[in-house]
């Protein structure tokens, strides 16, 4: 029990250590490299707390892909590095928002050790009622029957940010394809990467899918993994972004949303509630929403880091 | 001490942390690295709460692991529209800060064609 406790203490103090550094560093760059590592680290640190699930959504979402948003953003911005380092908040505004943030986060802690005891939870109710979607993972339970609204919200969300970002395009642009055209190299090892790891990783992707009923997993996680092999072919040049414009984009960005709906309005047209699956049906009806998720979280993914439209759509 | 006070503590440092960078750093994109560090640290407390809740059965209470699942997507999309909003800023008027000298006189879409 107490090397656990220890390991726990050198992995926060590591943890605080790479948050002190990306708040201080002088180069974005180097900012952004510590966000990754931190990512990772958190990683560890959802293992340590027994949230596989949340885990694996850290390591590929929270680290890897705002990760490389941040990394691509810093590099594309380090010209104007020096100029812009010059600019600093004076003494007085960073003394006194140490303090206030000092006083916050001091309240938070004290909050943290008087946490009620017994703690409320939830978890009974939620393995008590497993039974009725025949899906043994908890965490899926909750994210795709119990709470399914916030699940469907939240793609609504995703659709939002997308759009939001494809606006950000020249008019003339619009509908065209994002980002610059990248070259095959056919020696660089990347091109070699691009196409021996992408087979693989669409495999891994379906399996955290389709294992996520029981396991560790999910939608979310099997469709980050599958939006990284598309990035990753994209960067080495092996195949090239879609036009904004195209039809079976747009499909594939509203089939999780719209299943959702669809069976979500079902279930108040039957009788029950809005989003109530009927019993017998509940496990292959979450599954068809599940694979249709993850083909709308691949394809949003994707183009959220691709970016907004910046060449004609044409051939 | 547990595990789940350390890592308690440790959320509400890095929460801290965030909101002293949010408001220090002039530089946009670093403003978005200290918001990420500020939501990760609210993340923990979630994390650590489901720990607590843990009975026999499971390792921890689902519900607010899958409320965090919810909200790590929903601050990866809310970066990646920031980060573009940044991105086409300095394409149009070739400034990464937001202070006034810099906005004033720089010729529309010139920067970066």
């Amino acid at each position: 029990m107490t090397t656990d406790i220890i390991v726990d203490c050198i992995l926060g103090a590591l943890v605080l250590a790479i948050a002190y550094w990306v708040t201080i560093a002088r180069e974005s760059f180097a900012a952004a490299v510590g966000f990754v590592a931190y990512g990772l680290l958190l990683t560890l640190v959802w293992v340590r707390l027994g949230a596989i699930d949340v885990a694996l959504m850290e390591g590929a979402i929270g680290s890897g892909l705002t990760g490389a948003l941040l990394l691509r953003a810093s590099s594309r911005l380090r010209a104007k590095e020096q100029s812009a380092a010059a600019e600093q908040s004076g003494v007085i505004l960073r003394a006194t928002v140490a303090l206030v943030s000092m006083i916050g986060a001091a309240m938070l802690a004290t909050a943290v050790l008087y946490l009620p005891d017994p703690a409320p939870t939830l978890a009974p109710e939620a393995a008590a009622n497993a039974s009725a979607t025949g899906m043994a993972n908890p965490v899926t339970n909750v994210l795709m029957a119990f709470r399914a609204m916030d699940t469907m919200l939240e793609k609504v969300v995703l659709l939002v940010a997308l759009a939001g970002v494809w606006s950000l395009a020249r008019d003339w642009l619009w509908g065209g394809r994002p980002g610059p055209r990248y070259r095959a190299d056919p020696k660089a090892p990347l091109t070699l990467l691009a196409q021996m790891l992408p087979p693989l990783g669409i495999v891994v992707g379906i399996y955290m899918l389709w294992e996520g009923a029981d396991a560790p997993g999910g939608a979310f996680q099997g469709g980050t993994i599958i939006a990284a092999m598309w990035l990753l072919a994209m960067i080495a040049g092996l195949t090239d972004a879609p036009p904004i414009s195209n039809r079976s984009v747009r499909l594939a960005l509203i089939a999780g949303p719209l299943l959702f709906l669809v069976v979500g309005f079902g279930g108040l047209w039957l009788g029950e509630a809005f989003l109530a699956y009927p019993v017998a049906y509940a496990k292959p009806l979450l599954l068809a929403i599940e694979f249709a998720m993850t083909l709308t979280v691949a394809v949003t993914l994707g183009l959220l880091i691709a970016g907004p439209a910046e060449r004609e759509g044409a051939p | 001490m547990t595990t789940t006070v350390v890592f308690g503590l440790c959320g509400a440092a890095a929460t801290g942390l965030g909101l002293y960078g949010v408001i220090v750093n002039p530089q946009p994109l670093r403003k978005i690295l200290a918001f990420n560090l500020l939501s990760s640290g609210v993340f923990l407390f979630f994390g650590v709460v489901a720990r607590r809740g843990s009975v026999s059965a499971l390792g921890g209470d689902p519900v607010p692991q899958a409320l965090v699942i919810t909200g790590i997507v929903v601050a990866a999309a809310g970066t990646a529209l920031a980060v573009t909003l940044l991105l086409r800023f300095f394409k149009a008027t070739g400034s990464m800060t937001l202070s006034a000298g810099a906005l004033a006189g720089a010729p529309a879409d010139s920067i970066d064609e």
